[in-house]
């Protein structure tokens, strides 16, 4: 039932590219305590596969030791914020939890229905590192579900939360979770008709915002590597736009390939070998991908028209990408080395900005109908369209980690309006507002942190 | 042993595209007629050859119909005049910076200024001016003119601008 957690290192590709993980690998082992033999098979269980779920009543104590309080505030936003959780109300407790590793008196938490219990306790150890241990409780099954212990550096205390919230959300769904991981995204200040637009990085739930330019040229639609600390944008340093690779941490950027003229709307593959975007050549935008280590490009469509947004499929065998070779907007699949594309949007309306989810069993899109930006979700052959939120103007979905929310952008109206980051899950139930600095657009999820 | 589920309700997705269809389509008005639409019609002043003169007596822009690179009727006359006064004063560099309104995507904006730059630079390029002369950049929707958020401001934005300079930043 526990599963011990990979701190796998990537290498390092080539150049500039250096290994991941600048970010301190937290140390794990896992605890057990009191001989109690977790079942078989979990009891407890959210069941995802279902249309709409019920939040599942949840308490979350606060956990003892200097930083505890803030720790489980974090895994209870964190745990609600995905829509599948329902925190109860600490008011209501009726246990006051004093030892986090003793067993809990299971008959207070079913009284006020909580069907799961967390309790934990986060301490100063005597070398500065911070250690947290907390438990989850099966409240109607008498047993712990999972405990597990963690030591880390105290910079790392945010990541320890998110840990925490990933290893719940995985025990109680049987999916992993999303909360251990960034968004890059744009800031944007200024007047509507000379924004300021800077790169910036921040956890998922929109703390630890940092800017990784200054805002002196434009800068336009940052999108992760799946394997190293950098990102691939679009910038127009120079008056002279191309997309650009740039290291996380270090800042140091380059351009992407040696194209005639302007490229734009970048990403990178699954292996985070190579960069797909288009090329405009006298008004036409074809999509060429560079190889990032033998410096390769490929041409892989042939249009007159402006093939643009493409996006791989987690295994990298096909690319989603819009096209108004037929007129409008339209969604059209490919194989990874080109082809004659198949169209898989037919509704009405421009449908851009495809994106496969990481899970690989949907295509999160804009869609524009009857004068509103919407965002919506189908299946890879086209089937199955759901919009997921509409309105004025919403653009640009990115997909968290595991599949199951995703994030955009919202405009508001006039000159004195401007966009805000959101997130919707995958049912269209549960939508909210990002917290930015400024406003903020282009929003790209990372992988799960190592 | 109680088992503890999540209940499950009613179908997952209720119709959220109810009154989409209200909004309608914000395509079809008058294109503002260049300079004189932005009120830069006042002659006063701008010596033949300035940068005003070509401004203000030429009108440095033209628009375009929603996701459209065609040059209507008004660009063409307006780049007719470009062409012959590009023509006459032959010591501007020219850069024709492609531009898209609020109301699209922003990587298919970024493509579609980079279309409307071309389709005017071609349209000069036919009327004589050197190809070599003139640059091209899109900005896509980044760079609006008007901010308000219906069809008198989208139009203004969906333009190409004739600059006698290097691209601005």
């Amino acid at each position: 039932m526990i599963h011990m957690k990979k701190s796998s290192l990537i290498d390092g590709a080539k150049g500039f590219r250096a290994s991941a993980n600048s970010a301190k690998i937290l140390i794990l082992s896992l605890l057990m305590l009191f001989g109690i033999s977790v079942a078989a098979h979990a009891k407890l269980e959210l069941d995802l596969t279902k249309g709409t779920i019920e939040p599942l009543p949840i308490a979350i104590t606060n956990f003892s030791g200097d930083i505890g309080a803030e720790t489980s505030s974090i895994v209870s936003s964190n745990l609600k914020n995905s829509g599948l959780f329902a925190p109860i109300d600490p008011a209501a407790f009726i246990q006051q939890i004093s030892d986090p590793n003793a067993v809990p008196r299971f008959e207070d938490w079913r009284v006020i229905n909580a069907q799961a219990l967390v309790t934990g306790t986060v301490s100063k150890e005597g070398d500065g590192r911070l250690k947290a241990e907390f438990r989850l409780w099966d409240v109607f099954g008498n047993e712990q579900i999972i405990g597990q212990q963690y030591f880390t550096n105290p910079n790392n205390s945010r990541r320890l939360a998110h840990i925490i919230s990933d290893a719940i959300y995985k025990a109680l769904t049987g999916e992993s979770g999303y909360f251990d991981s960034r968004i890059v995204f744009v800031d944007e200040t200024g007047p509507k008709t000379k924004r300021v637009k800077r790169l910036a990085i921040m956890d998922q739930d929109g703390a630890n915002v940092r800017y990784l330019s200054k805002g002196g040229e434009l800068v336009l639609t940052p999108r992760f590597s799946p394997t190293h600390q950098e990102i691939t944008y679009m910038s127009f340093a120079g008056g002279n736009p191309k997309v650009y690779l740039r290291q996380i941490e270090t800042g140091q950027y380059d351009v992407v390939g040696d194209f005639p003229g302007m490229t734009f709307s970048p990403r990178f593959s699954p292996d985070g070998q190579k960069v797909i975007m288009s090329l405009n050549n006298d008004g036409i935008s074809n999509i060429y991908t560079m190889d990032l280590r033998s410096r390769t490009t490929i041409r892989l469509t042939n249009s007159n028209a402006i093939d643009t947004s493409p996006s791989y499929s987690p295994d990298g065998s096909q690319i989603v990408f819009e096209s108004d070779r037929g007129g409008r907007q339209q969604l059209y699949v490919m194989g990874a080395n080109g082809g004659e594309p198949s169209r898989i949007s037919f509704g009405t309306g421009s449908y851009s900005t495809p994106v496969w989810s990481p899970r690989g069993d949907l295509i999160a899109f804009t869609k524009q109908s009857g004068g509103s930006f919407l965002i919506g979700v189908m299946k890879p052959d086209g089937s199955k369209e759901r919009i997921l939120t509409e309105g004025y103007h919403n653009e640009g979905p990115t997909w968290s980690p595991n599949g199951r929310v995703l994030m955009f952008f919202r405009e508001s109206r006039g000159a004195n309006g401007g966009s805000k980051l959101y997130s919707v899950d995958i049912t269209g139930r549960h939508e909210r507002q990002i917290p930015t600095p400024s406003f903020a657009s282009d929003p790209a999820w990372s992988p799960l942190l190592e | 042993m109680p088992i503890a589920r999540s209940v499950l309700k009613s179908p997952i997705f209720i119709a959220l595209a109810v009154g989409l269809a209200l909004a309608g389509c914000a395509s079809k008005k008058p294109l503002p007629d260049n300079a004189n639409g932005l009120g830069l019609n006042n002659n006063g002043g701008a010596s033949p050859g300035s940068q005003q003169d070509f401004t203000i007596n030429v009108g440095d822009r033209v628009f375009f119909e929603t996701d459209s690179s065609a040059l209507t009727q008004t660009a063409r006359a307006t780049l007719d005049k470009q062409g012959q006064w590009l023509s006459q004063y032959t010591n501007y560099p020219i850069t024709i910076e492609g531009h898209a309104d609020e109301r699209g995507t922003r990587e298919y904006n970024i493509a579609l200024g980079a279309r409307r730059a071309a389709a005017t630079r071609d349209y000069l390029v036919a009327k004589g001016v050197p190809r070599n002369r003139i640059k091209t950049i899109s900005y896509g929707k980044e760079r609006p003119v008007a901010v308000c958020d219906d069809i008198s401001c989208w139009s203004q934005n969906r333009r190409a601008v004739t600059q006698l300079a290097g691209p601005t930043g």
